[in-house]
């Protein structure tokens, strides 16, 4: 964990808060939410509004494949430890947007900074050690791994990834059983435990989510970014996923994710931003963006007059 | 039909120095292909860079046979770069394309008239393993004698270089088993299968792939410094494609990503090769005719041999696909 956590218990002793796991209909509202809640109470809801505390600035992010546009943001900021979605409809360039800021994708033009630190032209392999993390539409757990190995790749820093080091076991046994038991920390939280010795093969596609972003975890991250964590998942297993985003914030770290699942982005965002066309059309509390014209008739035109839940 | 010389022979072979380098090469393709997923068709390329690099001491630089090791791993490292930095950050079948030209590009320029006075052109290389056949002699070998074991005879400069060939196996099998239980090996394992899951968990996966490619050359090339200092001289033409595949299908054979896979393979390879082989040839004395019609004779044994085996390998991968020692349950997944 970065010392720059701004809140929340920063130990791995969190992992095992009770609150994580709990039903989310008698979810009290943590210390953290109530906090990110307020900082962001004050900010006005337009595209690119400015945050009290931003952890990620984006200006003037601008990719064109060919003759389209797939992302072209002026402003975007996103509040350190907050959970903030990014929606829109098929295409509006979110993935790509990810892709961009995560170094896995160039934009033509534009800059952005991470923790006040500027972030382009940074190779995405070096966005982990400064705590920005992903994981991806498509679930990419190794299968051919077994679950607890796929943990175990997670962790930044292992001596023992060092080819030299990796011919003298004594160089990297010891880190190897520490981060071991961080993996097995995190796969009982996530209920992976019983699955730690199979291959990531044999999980169902949720637990794979899961896995991935258990692993994804295992490098420490301060910000935490998910591409569509609920697709693919069963009813059930979204409502453990809500809470383990939520216990993400909790423990002091930034969340940004993509999702269509809007019941999940009403439910635990506390703020909300939306792309259409490439373009961020509408920012605010996920109550602000429910009763958003642009939103409504960018995003949810044909169910106009009504409630963004009432249909889903 | 006397079946046990059949068996002998192939024994001979299944144990002999053809085994051994092949198992040398198979090491270090296991590196790249088994275990970093990097589709190298040029291991040859790397052996010949090894043998070379041996076999030019002695009679172009007029150095001692053992700067050839240095000389030997320079050659492949280069060569490992030369391939790697263009390709690598491409998708593998790029790789795969740029190896194959590579051996073969390594394979004319060694042979080519240009380039006589710094590689032999089509003579090759000789008169360079002395220096490593007088460490046999000063361990107390009998190079030109006759060593006996169980029912086999070694020539006194066969049982020499088998016992180095082994040893190198047995050196470079453990090297290669203790990376892969490392941390090393599990990112390596984890970038044959997805690329960018590794780079988002914070690896650098070029990097990663480029160390494979260059320790799994560096091997091979020891693999073609055995074959020299065996035969003590260095051929261009021995470095063909043909050596490749035949590495190729030993490694699958015996299964990808694992050690002993990469060992066994290419023992069991020249174990059928042969026995088909001699089997044949005993079978075949005389031609087989059908009427007129000739439908096999003694010349023709050497091609159905390999017929044979291109079947056996087809049935393999049907039946078998993880090989011989590889692991069915990691082979059963798809990288979904």
């Amino acid at each position: 964990m970065l010392p720059s956590d701004a809140t929340g218990p920063a130990s791995p002793a969190a992992a095992d808060d009770p609150g994580v796991d709990a039903p989310l209909a008698t979810a009290a509202e943590s210390d953290a939410a109530r906090r990110a809640r307020a900082a962001l109470a004050g900010v006005a809801p337009e595209p690119g509004a400015a945050k009290p505390d931003p952890i990620l600035t984006a200006a003037g992010i601008r990719r064109a494949f060919g003759g389209i546009v797939a992302v072209d943001v002026e402003r975007v900021e996103v509040q350190r430890g907050s959970i903030t979605a990014l929606i829109g409809p098929n295409g509006a360039g979110k993935t790509t947007f990810f892709n961009l800021l995560t170094g896995f994708d160039k934009p033509d033009t534009g800059t952005w900074s991470f923790d006040g630190k500027d972030m382009a032209g940074v190779a995405p392999h070096r966005m982990a050690a400064r705590g920005m993390v992903r994981t991806f539409q498509l679930t990419k757990s190794l299968t051919k791994l077994p679950v607890i190995e796929n943990m175990k790749l997670g962790a930044t820093g292992q001596k023992g990834e060092k080819w030299w080091n990796g011919l003298i076991p004594g160089t990297w046994k010891q880190q190897e059983a520490e981060i071991e038991a961080r993996a097995d920390q995190l796969l009982q939280r996530f209920k992976l435990d019983h699955m730690r010795d199979e291959y990531a093969g044999a999980l169902s596609g949720g637990q794979r989510k899961l896995l991935e972003m258990a692993r994804a975890l295992m490098t420490d991250p301060t910000l935490v970014m998910l591409d569509e964590p609920m697709a693919g998942v069963n009813p059930a297993l979204k409502q453990s996923l809500n809470a383990h985003v939520k216990g993400l914030r909790d423990e002091g770290m930034t969340v940004l994710f993509v999702e269509h699942d809007m019941d999940m982005v009403h439910d635990i965002s506390d703020w909300v931003i939306v792309m259409a066309e490439g373009r961020v059309i509408a920012e605010g509390t996920p109550d602000d963006i429910s009763s958003n014209p642009a939103v409504i008739d960018a995003y949810l035109g044909m169910h106009q007059g009504r409630s963004l839940l009432e249909d889903l | 039909m006397d079946i046990g010389a059949v068996l002998e022979t192939a024994i001979l072979q299944f144990i002999g120095f053809n085994a051994c380098y092949y198992a040398i090469a198979a090491i270090g393709l296991n590196v790249q292909f088994g275990y970093a997923g990097l589709l190298n068709f040029g291991q040859a390329g790397f052996m010949a860079a090894g043998a070379y690099g041996l076999g030019q001491t002695v009679q172009i630089f007029e150095i001692s046979l053992w700067w050839g090791l240095l000389i030997g791993i320079g050659y492949a490292t280069f060569l490992g770069l030369l391939m790697g930095v263009p390709t690598l950050r491409l998708r593998s079948d790029y790789l795969a394309i740029v190896t194959i030209a590579s051996a073969e590009i390594v394979r004319l320029v060694v042979r080519s008239v240009k380039f006589r006075g710094q590689f032999g052109g089509t003579d090759g290389l000789t008169g360079f393993a002395r220096a490593y056949q007088q460490v046999g002699v000063d361990l107390g070998l009998d190079l030109a004698g006759q060593y006996g074991f169980w029912i086999f005879t070694f020539s006194g400069r066969n049982l020499w270089n088998l016992i180095v060939g082994w040893t190198l196996v047995a050196i470079f099998g453990t090297i290669v088993w203790l990376l892969m239980r490392s941390p090393w090996g599990r990112v390596l394992k984890a970038i044959r299968e997805d690329e960018d899951a590794v780079r988002s968990l914070g690896k650098n996966v070029y990097s990663y792939k480029m160390q494979a490619l260059i320790l799994g050359g560096v091997i091979g090339s020891f693999a073609g410094m055995m074959l020299a200092l065996g035969n003590a001289t260095v051929q261009p033409d021995n470095f063909s494609r043909d050596l490749t595949f035949f590495v190729l299908t030993g490694l699958v054979l015996g299964g990808v990503a694992k050690v002993t896979g990469s060992i066994v393979g290419p023992m069991l390879f020249w174990f059928i090769y042969s026995f088909l082989d001699s089997f044949l040839r005993q079978l075949i004395d005389k031609p087989v005719r059908i009427g007129d019609f000739t439908l096999i004779q003694s010349t023709d044994v050497g091609v159905v041999v390999f017929m044979i085996m291109g079947v056996l390998l087809v049935l393999l991968m049907v039946y078998r696909p993880q090989g011989l020692f590889g692991n069915r349950k990691e082979m059963a997944f798809e990288g979904r």
